[in-house]
């Protein structure tokens, strides 16, 4: 008993020490920025830093692989049929061709062997889509160090095992805490000071508070999930008295967006932590929580983030717009936003993860690396309806960000 | 009728099916009904589609097992030089020979399952396929005269082995092929 009495005030020594350190650490290089706005750079270098080693991982990973002869990456990704390259009309003038035994001068408009092609096309959709194929995270081309990236991880080398060792210790033990740290304390400050907001009268003050109360805490959000955002076209940025569309391609594009500008938001109720969130929020500032089925509360807004249709699709695609943000008659600002899946993969399969696993990911993961671009406004023209708008703002976004359009 | 060693699918491919089939059955139930076929997109604008999503549930059945999957598209499987030269006359005739990716096929058009493609039958067919151009005598012109070709014992209607004749000429295995990749 008595031996152990040195030992237990040593490891709560430490444990006090590490943990003002942490604090320390957590205060002054990332919240106190993250109050003012300003950035040391040291995400950028983190970044540079991982590169590196990625290069170094890929090269020996490929190296190790040729000597043992195998095959470092899945193929699949890019289909899993042969397909055609050819149209419907080519398709079932060949079949014609060759099925009938008469002469073709009076091409019929139907023969018994037309069923082919159709039969065909079906099955082959049957096997594989593109939409399902877009579905799946992309393949990378080199390694990240996170064995969910690649399927093929093997033992190549010793030095490589421990590299990944120490990537999940440094990841698990030392990012993974300190960033749940950050985020408790950014939704919590959001909570607490957006109520706090609430209580004040109605005013420029309020209006002030309310929006640094905001970015304050969107941006403590965005460290806590390292996310290293580039922004280009600044000048771009959505004004009052617009409408901010972007193509949502997982959850935290609202954190993105909402840390470099102070938006209302329009989105639907959720329940459970987001939801108490929600309701915290809506104190300070209008924002638009509806449900699913009811479109109407449209003019309430004077900024709004519209999202896409509910589905996360992966990175590569943007899906189809809602009708309803296109109809108002304000100017909207396009935004593209892209993600590079190198230091982590923000894409969420709703079907495979849940929403908690699907945070933990990402908070285990290097960093969110994502690229903003602001387009310029357009106003929907006198000869175009809602729809046709939609489809030019959503081809605007798709070529900046080098997305495949996807006609949904 | 056995999948997988047998050779009906190969082993390579039997995966690569199988991710599909767990990919399509979103509620993970280990089977895949209609709605699931019916989710595809690309299968919904084919005008065969619901025809084709029938094919995979014989008998009023509601749902699909993957060696059930896995039944119907072999018979989409090319027809590779081995199989027509070693073919042993006991066993089955493989799923994805001629006659019987034919009669896939004539299954499409079958739909009482009778054994003939009647007119009405054809119309139908006709309708879901070139439809919303043409008007509905001349589609019953068209009917008219594709059972007429086909016809041999004159009993105004199409049966497997006229279909089978009328089609000799063509080639069958390489349009009802699918090539997985390797």
């Amino acid at each position: 008993m008595f031996l152990l009495l040195p030992f237990d005030s040593l490891i709560v020594n430490l444990l006090g020490i590490s943990l003002t350190v942490l604090f320390t650490l957590l205060l002054v290089f990332i919240i106190v920025p993250a109050i003012f706005g300003v950035s040391f750079g040291i995400r950028k270098l983190y970044m540079k830093t991982l590169l590196k080693i990625f290069a170094w991982a890929t090269l020996r990973m490929e190296r190790g692989a040729k000597e043992k002869n195998h095959q470092l990456y899945k193929p699949y990704t890019n289909g899993i049929i042969a397909k055609d390259p050819t149209s419907l009309e080519e398709e079932i003038k060949e079949i014609r061709r060759s099925g009938s035994s008469k002469a073709l001068d009076n091409t019929p408009e139907f023969e018994l062997s037309d069923i082919f092609y159709f039969c065909r096309k079906g099955m082959e959709t049957i096997m594989d889509d593109e939409v399902t194929k877009r579905f799946s995270a992309e393949e990378l081309e080199s390694w990240n160090l996170l064995s969910r990236t690649n399927y093929n991880f093997q033992y190549i080398s010793l030095r490589l095992t421990v590299l990944w060792g120490l990537g999940v210790l440094i990841r698990y033990c030392f990012l993974l805490p300190l960033r749940i740290a950050l985020a408790f304390t950014g939704i919590s400050l959001l909570v607490v000071g957006t109520t706090v907001v609430g209580y004040l009268p109605n005013g420029r003050f309020k209006e002030f508070m309310s929006k640094h109360v905001h970015l304050m805490c969107y941006r403590i959000c965005v460290r806590a999930l390292t996310a290293i955002i580039t922004y280009h076209d600044r000048e771009n940025r959505p004004r009052n008295g617009g409408i901010c569309v972007a193509n949502h391609t997982s959850p935290i594009d609202v954190i993105i967006l909402a840390s470099d500008g102070y938006y209302a938001m329009v989105g639907q109720v959720h329940g459970g932590l987001m939801g108490v969130i929600q309701r915290a929020m809506v104190k300070a500032c209008p924002h638009v929580w509806f449900e699913r089925s009811e479109v109407k509360d449209r003019h309430l807004v004077k900024r709004l983030i519209s999202g896409v249709k509910g589905t996360c699709i992966n990175n590569t695609s943007v899906m189809m717009f809602k009708k309803g943000s296109f109809e108002i008659g304000a100017t909207v600002y396009p935004v593209a936003i892209k993600y590079d899946p190198q230091f982590g993969d923000a894409f969420w399969n709703s079907s495979k993860y849940g929403m908690v696993t699907y945070l933990l990911r990402m908070m285990t993961s290097w960093a969110i690396v994502c690229s903003v671009w602001y387009l310029p406004p357009m106003t929907r023209e006198a000869d175009e309806d809602a729809v046709q708008f939609a489809n030019r703002v959503k081809s605007a976004i798709a070529r900046q960000g080098g997305l495949v359009d996807l006609l949904w | 009728m056995a999948v997988g060693r047998d050779g009906f699918v190969s082993q390579a491919s039997l995966l690569r099916l199988h991710h599909r089939f767990r990919a399509l059955d979103r509620n993970k139930k280990g089977y895949l009904s209609r709605m699931d076929l019916q989710q595809i997109g690309a299968l919904a604008v084919n005008p065969l589609g619901d025809r084709i999503i029938e094919s995979f549930f014989p008998d009023g059945s509601q749902r699909v097992d993957f060696p059930g999957f896995v039944r119907v598209l072999a018979h989409f499987r090319p027809v590779e030089d081995e199989d027509t030269e070693t073919q042993d006359p006991k066993k089955p005739e493989p799923l994805n020979s001629r006659r019987n990716k034919l009669h896939y096929a004539f299954q499409l058009y079958d739909l009482d399952r009778d054994g003939k493609i009647s007119r009405h039958e054809m119309l139908q067919v006709l309708r879901l396929m070139v439809g919303v151009q043409v008007t509905e005598e001349q589609l019953e012109n068209i009917a008219d005269r594709t059972v007429q070709e086909a016809d041999e014992d004159g009993d105004g209607a199409v049966s497997f082995v006229e279909f089978t004749k009328s089609l000799e000429k063509m080639d069958v295995e390489q349009k009802m092929s699918i090539r997985i990749l390797k």
